[in-house]
């Protein structure tokens, strides 16, 4: 089976500071890691590959040190990497991600033959939108599996595909063809540990790196901020509530605050005393 | 980088709340939706409409008419039997029909399973900008939308416009917005549209449904009581503490996202943005610090009330109510306060 994962390099969000003075988001020195989500993909890809045998690309577009994170995906067991990288592409938002996705998922495809499957995660940790997966299925006319728990069954040959998906108030079981878009749902499954040798492979390849040009994009107007029809106008810090919190004093022991907290609740939500009695009186 | 709306979308008008209608019933979301879809309408001098997408008359007449009740002037009406249940090829289709013919300026849906995975293909067919989760939506002086949403890195929000592009796409997550009050027997156009649907056509197929079991959801986020405790809690033993105050109070209980990651408490216990969003009338939060991501999922509560040894965390920015205190001693003694004064109240009454 041939098989795609599109994996995100986002920052390490425990680890990002903002700047205390200028409330910006200070990216220098924090490190960055695959997009969690999309670690589910993968270890479903290699799934698929232990049963059916075949390959497993990931892809990825970003700045040249996400090659970083397509290597940590060899050494979890892909059997290679492809970078889309350029200056064109900065600023893009989702459509424009899409974009440029799509053009390099082709670009793999007129070399290594159209893939079964193109996992993505179920959103990333930074933009957090779920929007680049269906985006990138729109495009490429791939069946659009969205919050996909398990594969029930699915045969190469056939092209056809059965999966359990998590829906609002239930779990729908979805037949559908070949090649597909699947994200796969977080907890899904876990994502192995490479063997050693593995790790050794993914040291030593080379990340297939292409730019714009490279997969065949002309119009450059589609790309990066350009291409990206949603404007950020402002970036701000929340608010601040005109007057803090009331500050319920804890001097004379816990028990004493502890009477002076529900005072006060109640002093300004009398009506919370009628409710908590009207349950009260059901028990 | 401002540029001229394209003469081609200058005709685009109005505001649409597309309408997740599954199993004969609205989702909530979709009447929130509406609410805040009015208010941008009414700015705008606009109208405001519901877009309706399922099969079987009844039920899509008892929807059309909630549609109005909640605000909506219009309900556009698709009826066929391939839209009995949600699938993403034919709703797309239709939903970019309904776009081109009808040229809506504003489309809003809820960021539930079904909207999230619909909102990205119907923004890419129509190539226009689609911002995702907001917390706020309103109308700027160039008439454009301005939509608001927490970015990472836990103590910002961005307001993002599209501004060359119709129409302007967001989703809001559920209990966002605050539910408007439904006014029964008010009246509004309908328009019908028939699409070309054939169920040959359609790649996917639903082979079965297994509903959730009702009485495993948590009730979370529609509790009038919610009590949540944080990493200040300092060990999984002490979530027992936040359990009982819920359970005295009569309300719910939950926590913020490291106590999902720990595995302390369960997914579908997790307040905030990539958790669940709650309305409480009280709000208590035991040892949680008021990162951006948990304070947009809380601030619709009337009253916040956080308990935290730091006088300085920034959840006692927007509380209304705090005690610098530690949470694993205050909590015992008040559940009993609040256990007594309930039962002497009970006395007394
Ligand atoms: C705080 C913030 C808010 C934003 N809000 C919006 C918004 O509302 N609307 C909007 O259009 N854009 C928005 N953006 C821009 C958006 O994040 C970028 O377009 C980004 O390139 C992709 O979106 P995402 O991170 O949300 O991905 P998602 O759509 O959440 O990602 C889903 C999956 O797509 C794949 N994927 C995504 N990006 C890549 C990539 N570069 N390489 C490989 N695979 C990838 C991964 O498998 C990923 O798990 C925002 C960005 C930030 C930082
Ligand atoms: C994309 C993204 C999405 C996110 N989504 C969510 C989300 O949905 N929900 C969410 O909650 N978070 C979310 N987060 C995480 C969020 O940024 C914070 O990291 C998180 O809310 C912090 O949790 P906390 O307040 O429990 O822990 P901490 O930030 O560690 O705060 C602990 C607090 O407890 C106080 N404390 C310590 N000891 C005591 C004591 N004995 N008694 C009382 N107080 C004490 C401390 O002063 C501190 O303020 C998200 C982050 C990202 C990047």
């Amino acid at each position: 089976m041939r098989i795609f994962v599109c994996i995100k390099q986002v920052p390490d969000s425990a680890q990002i500071r903002v700047h205390p003075v200028t409330n910006t988001i200070m990216r220098q020195g924090v490190p960055t890691i695959i997009n969690p989500y999309d670690l589910f993909g993968l270890e479903e890809a290699l799934r698929l590959r232990d049963r059916f045998g075949g390959e497993v690309t990931v892809l990825s577009m970003g700045p040249p040190m996400a090659s970083e994170s397509l290597r940590k995906a060899l050494g979890y067991g892909a059997d290679r990497g492809l970078l889309l990288t350029d200056r064109f592409f900065a600023g893009s938002d989702t459509l424009a991600t899409s974009y440029a996705l799509s053009r390099l998922i082709e670009k793999a495809a007129e070399e290594q033959g159209m893939p079964h499957i193109v996992f993505c995660g179920k959103q990333t940790i930074d933009g957090d939108t779920a929007q680049v997966g269906p985006g990138i299925a729109q495009r490429l006319g791939l069946s659009q599996l969205t919050y996909v728990s398990a594969i029930d069954a699915v045969d190469p040959e056939q092209g056809t595909i059965t999966v359990r998906r998590r829906a609002d108030h239930g779990v729908q079981v979805l037949s559908s063809r070949l090649p597909a878009m699947i994200t796969m749902l977080e907890g899904s499954n876990q994502i192995r540990r490479g063997t050693q040798n593995d790790v050794l492979r993914a040291a030593r390849s080379d990340i297939t790196q292409w730019n714009a040009a490279g997969v065949g994009i002309e119009d450059l107007s589609l790309c990066g901020l350009r291409g990206s029809p949603t404007v950020v106008k402002r970036v701000f810090a929340p608010s601040v509530r005109s007057e803090k919190a009331t500050i319920v004093s804890s001097e004379s022991g816990v028990s004493a605050t502890a009477s002076a907290l529900i005072e006060a609740i109640l002093e300004r939500q009398p009506a919370l005393e009628t409710d908590l009695l009207e349950q009260a009186s059901g028990y | 980088m401002k540029k001229e709306l394209p003469e081609h979308f200058r005709s685009y008008k109005h505001v649409w709340v597309f309408i997740e209608f599954e199993h004969g019933r609205i989702h909530p979301v979709s009447l929130e939706l509406l609410g805040e879809g009015r208010k941008l309408a009414d700015k705008l001098g606009v109208e405001l409409a519901g877009v309706l997408l399922g099969s079987g008359a009844d039920s899509l007449d008892d929807a059309t008419r909630n549609c109005f009740a909640y605000g909506a002037d219009v309900v556009y009406r698709v009826e066929h039997p391939v839209l009995a249940q949600y699938r993403n090829q034919p709703y797309t289709k239709v939903m970019t029909e309904l776009v081109e013919k009808f040229q809506p300026e504003i489309m809003l849906l809820g960021a539930t399973v079904l909207g999230r995975d619909l909102a990205g293909s119907v923004a890419t067919t129509l190539k226009t900008g689609l911002t995702a989760d907001c917390t706020e939506l309103a109308i700027d002086d160039e008439r454009s939308l301005a939509a608001t949403r927490p970015t990472f890195g836990g103590s910002l929000l961005c307001t993002i416009h599209t501004l060359n592009y119709r129409p302007q796409m967001a989703t809001v997550r559920p209990r966002v917005m605050a539910m408007p009050r439904p006014e029964e027997g008010r009246e509004g156009r309908v328009v019908v549209y028939t699409p070309e649907l054939e169920e040959e056509r359609i790649i996917t197929k639903v082979l079965d449904f297994l509903p959730d079991d009702a009485a495993e959801a948590s009730g979370l986020a529609f509790a009038d009581i919610v009590v949540a405790g944080g990493m200040g809690l300092r060990s999984e033993e002490n979530i027992q503490l936040v359990r009982q105050l819920a359970s005295v109070l009569g309300g719910d209980w939950g926590g913020s996202r490291p106590l999902v990651q720990k595995g302390w408490i369960a997914a579908d216990r997790q307040i905030g943005q990539t958790g669940k969003t709650i309305r409480p009338k009280l709000y208590i939060a035991a040892g949680i610090s008021g990162a951006i991501q948990h304070r947009v999922g809380v601030e619709g509560a009337d009253m916040i009330v956080a308990i935290n040894t730091d006088p300085n965390a920034p959840i006692f920015d927007f509380a209304h109510l705090g005690v610098v205190s530690d949470a694993v001693a205050l909590l015992p003694v008040l559940t009993e306060a609040f256990r007594q004064r309930l039962l002497v109240n009970r006395m007394a009454g």
